[in-house]
């Protein structure tokens, strides 16, 4: 798989059109969401999971898994942990905020 | 065979997903539905790379994979559950670590396998672009690792060391010259980042770099004191983004570009407003001490009082203001605090919570807090609000809160100059509830103490709440 100078310009432009974006996204937010905001994104950005699942089965298929192979493998079990208890640790949080004041708008 | 577009289409829907979940994540009512939008993109990238790596060369260690994602999960959901709301600002710092870690060995691995397999690129751009690519994606994601490992150790105050059990402070240590030694391992670790470019097949500059990166997350937050730790958290929250936005680009996929970059935006606005909740500069947060070795000495003394004595003062009054500060995190004292609002509504006393933007150790700190306690939403004010409301208000509760309310920032002088305060010593009587009349982490002795309309309750947050809640029910 080659890079041509398209594609890496292209890859570049998603990057600062993606930092715009989330300058813009989040621009007034109220300080009880300080917090699941904060731990929300620290969630998503476990997104490297995907590149921990790539490069654990990159390493384990070239044969002999050595060193680079549990590298990956680690990269793996760090970035689960990262999502899903970031996740749910948010949703509890938010459970906690925003749940009890939806039922206090129905009761 | 199935279109290779298809996982493209896979990705570009889970970026969306994220794109909107951040964007729900922001106001109170679509919180909870951002969060699941989040997670929705997650689960679909993962499954769509699952499928993406079937379909290409096949998957050799499908047990490996599940398995980590298995163990991962368990894990994660454990520590989710298990945590305490008081453990929430070290458990988040800590899934941050982890997040860099990740990336950070994505990127170690990547290179040490192209190096293995002798499949080093060989044209300028393809080296250029993937070796600076795996050298700041390890250079962020270490450092994002050692400094939130730092910062989650000072969050928790200190550790046990193994089989002693003995309980050690956590340092907070900078004298002004480790700033260059700061900077001069900065400069060294995009050397080394150039040199791994220079010489693609040696290990060497790697390894050098991961170490260079690590040492550099750990001299970054050592110095930071408490007050500026919810600062140092929402920029570390930052790095992991901007971290995994790097990885993106070792393996050449859009969706970690777009989450990854996002997130370090997103993390980075919500530094600033830390930042300039506490008018200071991010320069001056990660590179001047604050407060530091010219401490002031308390030289006045105040006469304590005791619960009972504010339990006639709560009587006849018809408006209060609770001010929480980091020690109603230290002694978990959020649910007498709560009692004690109930016991003052219940005497028709109006009852709201003032709510300093960097009270706590953690962006959002208070508020998390006192929703564990049931404090409803509505009554949690944010400092400009609420500075209006102080003249008219009968009783100000201050619990372990010192610099947020310190009338010496109005002077513009001095560390707290020109900070944003919320404005207690305008209230018709004052209540605090701390230890002793030390000064706050800023250093400066606090002129609110020695008023005439202070009260000053001396004790643990805890104790002496729940002796006042006491006191008042017997009054």
């Amino acid at each position: 798989m080659s890079l041509t100078i398209a594609a890496l310009i292209g890859s570049i432009t998603i990057f600062v059109l993606a930092i715009y974006l989330g300058f813009e996204l989040i621009s007034k937010v109220p300080a009880t969401l300080h917090t699941p905001l904060m731990s929300g994104a620290n969630a998503i950005s476990g997104i490297t999971v995907v590149g921990a699942l790539l490069a654990s089965n990159v390493a384990f298929n070239s044969g002999s898994p050595g060193i680079a192979a549990w590298l990956g493998f680690t990269a793996l079990v760090l970035a689960t942990i990262n999502c899903v208890g970031g996740f749910m640790v948010t949703n509890r949080m938010l459970e906690m905020i925003a749940g009890k004041r939806r039922k206090k708008e129905v009761s | 065979m199935v279109d290779p577009i298809i996982f493209d289409i896979g990705y570009l829907l889970s970026a969306a997903l994220f794109i909107t979940g951040i964007k729900k994540l922001g106001s109170p009512r679509t919180a909870p539905y951002g969060n699941q939008l989040g997670s929705a993109g997650m689960l679909l990238a993962v499954i769509t790379t699952l499928v993406k790596m079937q379909v290409g060369n096949g998957i050799i260690g499908w047990e490996l994979l599940v398995g980590g994602l298995v163990l991962g999960s368990v894990i994660g959901a454990w520590l989710a559950v298990k945590v305490e709301m008081t453990g929430m600002p070290e458990l988040v710092a800590l899934f941050n670590g982890f997040g860099g870690a990740a990336s950070a060995l994505v990127a170690l691995s990547e290179v040490l396998a192209r190096i293995k397999t002798g499949e080093v690129p060989t044209d300028m751009l393809n080296l250029w672009a993937i070796w600076i690519a795996i050298g700041l994606s390890g250079l962020v994601g270490w450092i994002t690792l050692t400094g939130s490992l730092v910062a989650m150790f000072k969050l928790k105050g200190g550790f046990t060391i193994p089989l002693t059990k003995k309980w050690v402070r956590f340092p907070t240590w900078g004298p002004p010259w480790l700033n260059f030694v700061k900077v001069g391992l900065l400069i060294a670790s995009f050397a080394f980042v150039v040199m791994t470019v220079r010489e693609p097949e040696n290990a060497l500059w790697v390894w050098a770099l991961v170490g260079s990166s690590c040492l550099l997350g750990v001299l970054f937050v050592l110095p930071i004191g408490g007050a500026d730790m919810p600062v140092v958290v929402s920029l570390l929250n930052s790095l992991s983004g901007v971290a995994a936005a790097f990885t993106g680009f070792v393996i050449n996929n859009n969706v970690l570009i777009i989450a990854g970059s996002m997130v370090g935006a997103a993390g980075l606005v919500l530094t600033f407003i830390m930042c300039k909740a506490m008018n200071r500069q991010l320069i001056d947060v990660l590179f001047k001490s604050f407060g530091g070795s010219d401490k002031e000495t308390v030289t006045r003394t105040k006469v304590g009082s005791d619960p009972e004595e504010v339990a006639m003062m709560c009587d006849g009054i018809s408006t209060c203001i609770i001010i929480p500060g980091y020690g109603m995190a230290v002694s978990q004292c959020q649910h007498a605090v709560k009692e004690f609002a109930d016991l003052m509504e219940e005497r028709d006393v109006e009852v709201k919570y003032a709510i300093h933007p960097v009270a706590g150790r953690m962006p959002g700190h208070m508020n998390v807090l006192l929703a564990e306690a049931n404090v409803p939403y509505e009554q949690l004010i944010e400092m400009d609000e609420i500075n209006s409301e102080f003249a008219e208000c009968d009783l100000a509760v201050v619990i372990g809160a010192n610099d947020t309310t310190n009338p010496a920032a109005r002077s513009g002088e001095g560390p707290l100059g020109g900070m944003p305060i919320l404005d207690v010593d305008k209230a018709r009587s004052i209540v605090i509830i701390k230890r002793s009349l030390s000064v706050g982490y800023a250093g400066v002795d606090n002129d609110l103490f020695f008023m005439d309309k202070t009260m000053m309750l001396f004790g643990d947050g805890k104790a002496m709440m729940s002796a006042l809640n006491t006191a008042i029910k017997e009054y």
